[in-house]
């Protein structure tokens, strides 16, 4: 892996990540990497993804029916900046 | 009498005859709880007063007649299942101050049971881990030996119930996180099959995968409590809707003409000699039990390691997106704009295990390399469950090894490549192919414990734990305390 | 800009709120305008620990709408994460659809101006969640995050890249709009949000087969601005290219004030969504009785309801589209030819004429109508039946709109009957004769259009009440002398 690969995973992941760490990812993603690739070898052609451990399961719908209250002043006691019962970022322009 | 050595059973007998009250039991545990925690490291929080408080409720209770076989009974969470106003950290700085709003649905249940809970236990960061060594609030010591590590991710959790703190700790596994620290420490784990324990609540690692279960000093006790945290939710779309069996009354189930599967990817290269002998110690154990034992194979088993290194980080990358410093957890000060504020916050919410995989998810999601290897990983997972799925036409039950060697150093990461992968490979099939599997201790090897790995089918935890109470009832590796804790 | 070189391409991507009562994944109510974050639980907060449950009337609406534009409904769908991070996004991805959504290839035929049907295909509409608003004003170095719409159910309907001028796209929008309202699956209130257009828009010159690079526009809340959009960025592309440029893949947000489209900041990079299966959520299945009960729910559509207007009242394609542009429009003006089944185009001209005026006056829908289809039929019986002429009818009509009064009452209280006594119609004509010879000479004298000049006295005497039909017969004869 590439040290500017490795910075853009990081952006994509919105890590911070300086110079001096880039090259332990590097060393690390690498290795993984590398070991995955034995999936390679694997015959899968008739093999569809398995994205779920059981199989033949289906979604259970829910009725449509509204259950939940206001409780936002208990959820925003976890907030870092609240004002207006509005969730602040820095600002962003569109 | 030993309040802290006492089984699940016994403690309900005595707090329904009153020889003791929930009171005294919850202060005997959270001063040993006090007098251990520096050596152990085992809990993040302890919330004494509010133990304390509920083991009155639950003393008013039983007076009264009321209650069931876990009212009044102590026990830890894992600091990864959300308890409503308690602080949940997940091991993280990214959640040093969070408290949860709700409870999670296993902490609901065993609450609604009159389980006292005295605290959370520690944990690898966000379940990432098999040592218990990337917590922020620091590594757990394994009670048999305090140099050692306890095994993880769910090494708090292991070292409570190891060192008697608390009869029960609630754990997790998404890779072997509850069988792995049970053999390092010498006790009873038990992941459940995936969809039979409400994941609702529980913090999400890698969400195909997780599956929240129990550490307790028997088999016996696991089906007691197994029976109270397990069942449908409907907050949960993968919990299956299927009845609960009562364990407890299965447990006595006669294990004559039991098929035991010893998967033949168990018993290669890799597996230390003496904790090869202490399993296969215990498989004769089986056979003079009336069990046979037949060989049988998972051919792809090895491919489950990077199975797993593809699928677990590319969930969790996205699992953990949320964590962004805007509705809770940890947010970096002064950010100056949007982008300054999710780096800085995630870059210093997170250590550098969740970092790596975070960012190996991010890396294997990405366009160009999707095919190759998710959903390549993802195939090779359907190849390993049919596999199983075919061992179990010829088998009951699998068994094996839980870990290749006894516990080991902390701080020296086991650089030797193929233990570490071999530490993964006994465990990471079961989470998979979401098959049922538990570790019970089953010998020492230089007074470290080993585990016996044990493999059922789905929703096959009746057979498992009966299998297990077999193996309890003729031996007593699970009564043994560690030295200090008697 | 030259229209035999240059070739416009346009395709509308919709984002539809579906009407249920709760959130796609959440028990949060769904209620527009209520106070900031008063509607979003700790699923729609993406809490550590939450897990999404999908709602039914979600997957009812989406199959309703598959099968009303004819397309396949897919027997298993899946969810998927769409990974970016946003403020208004709280778990840091979308759950929605990418490689199987829930309904696949269908069409929606459109009515040019000239007549013409033209099909549009829609390449595919699925399931997805919305995510939360922010707010950029007044909140000083902040943004601040409002999440009560994140988690309501969105139908994304997509088309094919098949409109060729702004006309087009606009004429595929209303019927979308109407057929959605129509299904009702959306209420299509624009203002409010729950119907949104983002428009793909290239051009090509013609000839070419190849796709020129196209642009995204969004932040088009109104047919008007899709127009004008189009119209705005079609000549921008236009404009690059023949000063030797290349036009750039990008998102452009429509300015209203300006008229213009210009790039979006923030969305400027590419995004790599790494969409994959979302583990917390099951393939939904949507099995051949589950399509049939939807199917059975479906109510006529607006093309069907069209043509048979056209058919059985003898209508103008144009007219029955007019009337069907909403169900209740259609179901409006049924209920008022059921009443006058002997002049059906006589309704259809009451209710696209006058009714539509003074709704559109009142800026109020037919549904608000203060004048009902009842009281309507009611007026245009004593229209049919002579009581009133045409004109009478008109004042008649503005006064039961004022005061929410019977036809019979108004004519009553106002003595609006018409005069067909030809007595008292002959008597009127002579007595404006009689104040007229100069006129009577003139018209006598071969002035045809003064005829004209004695209608109006005799209507002006009469209060305008005179029977127009006798009034000209007996006009005709007496100014013949």
């Amino acid at each position: 892996m590439k040290p500017e690969q490795i910075a853009s995973i990081a952006h994509l992941a919105r890590l911070s990540m300086d110079e001096a760490e880039i090259p332990r990812y590097q060393e690390s993603l690498t290795s993984i990497l590398s070991f995955v690739g034995d999936l390679e070898r694997a015959q899968t052609e008739d093999v569809s993804p398995m994205a779920h451990p059981l199989p033949g399961l289906v979604q259970r719908l829910r009725p449509d029916v509204a259950t939940e209250t206001d409780a936002h002043e208990r959820y925003q006691a976890n907030a870092p900046q609240v004002a207006a019962s509005l969730y602040l970022v820095p600002k962003v322009i569109e | 009498m030993s309040l802290h050595t006492l089984s699940l059973a016994q403690l309900a007998a005595g707090l329904r005859t009153g020889e003791f009250s929930s009171v005294e039991l919850t202060r005997t545990l959270l001063a040993r709880i006090e007098a251990h925690q520096p050596q152990l490291n085992a809990l993040i929080s302890v919330t004494g007063p509010s133990a304390m408080q509920a083991a009155a409720v639950a003393d008013g209770v039983l007076a009264s007649g009321g209650g069931g076989p876990l009212t009044g009974i102590p026990m830890v969470h894992k600091d990864i299942f959300c308890t409503d106003g308690v602080r949940t950290t997940c091991a993280s700085r990214m959640l040093d101050n969070f408290v949860a709003p709700y409870d999670a649905t296993v902490v609901a249940k065993l609450k609604a049971e009159g389980m006292v809970m005295l605290g959370k236990a520690n944990m690898d960061e966000f379940a990432m881990g098999s040592s218990n060594e990337t917590s922020y609030f620091g590594a757990v010591h394994n009670p048999w030996n305090p140099l050692l590590v306890p095994g993880g991710s769910s090494g708090g959790s292991a070292a409570v119930v190891a060192a008697r703190l608390a009869p029960l700790a609630t754990a997790t596994d998404t890779g072997g996180s509850i069988r792995q620290p049970a053999a390092l420490c010498g006790i009873t784990g038990l992941k459940p099959t995936y969809g039979r324990v409400s994941r609702y609540g529980m913090i999400a690692f890698a969400s195909s995968l997780d599956q929240g279960g129990t550490l307790t000093a028997s088999a016996e006790d696991a089906a007691l409590v197994l029976r109270a945290m397990a069942g449908f939710d409907p907050r949960d779309s993968t919990s299956v809707d299927k009845p609960v069996p009562d364990y407890v009354a299965g447990l006595e189930q006669p294990l004559a003409g039991l098929k035991i599967g010893l998967l033949k990817e168990f018993f290669e290269k890799g597996l230390d000699p003496d904790n090869e002998r202490r399993v296969r110690a215990a498989l004769a154990v089986y056979e003079g039990l009336g069990a046979r034992l037949i060989e049988v194979s998972v051919p792809n088993l090895a491919l489950s390691v990077p199975a797993y290194y593809v699928v677990a980080p590319a969930e969790c990358s996205s699992n953990l997106a949320r964590f962004d410093g805007v509705r809770f957890g940890h947010r970096a000060k002064d950010p100056k704009d949007l982008m300054d504020l999710y780096k800085r916050s995630r870059g210093e919410g997170f250590g550098a295990e969740v970092k790596r995989r975070i960012m190996t998810g991010t890396y294997v999601l990405s366009a160009g390399y999707y095919d190759a290897f998710y959903i390549k990983a993802q195939k090779v997972r359907r190849l390993i469950a049919n596999e199983f799925d075919q061992a179990f036409t010829q088998v009951d039950v699998l068994m094996g090894p839980t870990t290749p060697t006894v516990a080991f150093e902390l701080g020296s990461k086991t650089s030797d490549p193929i233990t570490m992968y071999l530490n993964d490979i006994y465990t990471i099939g079961a989470n998979l192919a979401g098959l049922p599997a538990m570790s019970i201790p089953c010998g020492f090897v230089q007074n470290l414990p080993v585990g016996l790995q044990i493999i059922g089918r789905h929703f096959a935890e009746e057979r498992l734990l009966s299998v297990a109470h077999a193996y309890q009832r003729e031996t007593d590796w699970h009564t043994r305390v560690p030295p200090g804790y008697e | 800009m030259n229209n035999e070189t240059w070739e416009t391409v346009i395709g509308l991507e919709v984002h539809a709120q579906l009407a249920t009562k709760s959130k796609i994944f959440s028990g949060s109510p769904t209620a527009y305008g209520a106070p900031p974050n008063s509607q979003a639980n700790l699923v729609d907060l993406g809490y550590p620990g939450v897990l999404p449950v999908l709602n039914e009337a979600a997957v009812g609406m989406a199959v309703k709408f598959g099968l009303a534009i004819a397309a396949t409904i897919t027997p298993v769908s899946v969810f998927a994460r769409k990974n970016y991070f946003y403020p208004d996004l709280p778990k840091g991805y979308q759950i929605s659809q990418y490689e199987l959504p829930i309904v696949a290839k269908g069409h929606m035929d459109i009515v040019l101006e000239d007549g013409t049907v033209k099909r549009i295909g829609i390449t595919r509409a699925h399931l997805e969640e919305d995510a939360g608003k922010s707010m950029h004003e007044g909140l000083g170095a902040f943004s601040g995050i409002d999440l009560n719409r994140a988690g309501t159910p969105l139908i994304e309907i997509v088309s094919e890249p098949d409109m060729r001028s702004a006309k087009e796209a606009v004429a595929y929008l209303k019927k979308i709009h109407t057929l959605v309202r129509y299904l009702e699956i959306c209420d299509g209130n624009m203002q409010e949000g729950s119907f949104r257009c983002d428009a793909n828009v290239s051009v090509r010159r013609r000839g070419t087969e190849k796709f020129g690079t196209r642009a995204e526009i969004k932040n088009l809340n109104s047919f008007r601005f899709v127009e004008k959009a189009i119209h705005y960025e079609v000549a921008r592309q236009i404009d690059i290219i023949e000063s030797g440029g290349r036009v750039l893949q990008e998102t452009r947000l429509y300015d209203p004030d300006k008229g213009e489209t210009r790039s979006m900041r923030s969305k400027e990079e590419a995004n790599d969504y790494r969409y994959f299966p979302d583990p917390d959520l099951l393939p939904v299945a949507v099995d051949a009785a589950f399509i049939a009960g939807v199917r059975r729910s479906l109510p006529e559509l607006p093309d069907e309801k069209a043509a048979r207007f056209a058919a059985t009242f003898g209508l103008s394609a144009y007219d029955a589209a007019v009337l069907t542009a909403s169900r209740d429009l259609g179901d409006y003006f049924e209920a008022v030819v059921k009443q006058i089944p002997q002049d059906p185009k006589l309704a259809a001209n009451w209710v696209m004429g006058e009714l539509a005026a003074a709704l559109n006056r009142d800026g109020i829908d037919i549904g608000q109508s203060k004048l009902n289809a009842m009281r309507l039929a009611g007026l245009l019986n004593r229209l049919l039946d002579g009581t009133i002429s045409g004109k009478i009818a008109k004042e008649v009509f503005e006064a039961m709109w004022a005061t929410g009064v019977d036809a019979d009452s108004v004519i009553a209280e106002k003595g609006l009957k018409q005069i067909s006594d030809p007595a008292a119609i002959e008597q009127a004509i002579d007595a404006v004769i009689a104040k007229s010879p100069g006129q009577l000479a003139d018209y006598r004298a071969g002035k045809d259009k003064l005829f004209g000049y004695f209608v109006g006295q005799v209507m002006k005497a009469t209060g305008g009440k005179a029977n127009p039909a006798q009034l000209n017969e007996l006009l005709k004869r007496k100014l013949a002398g």
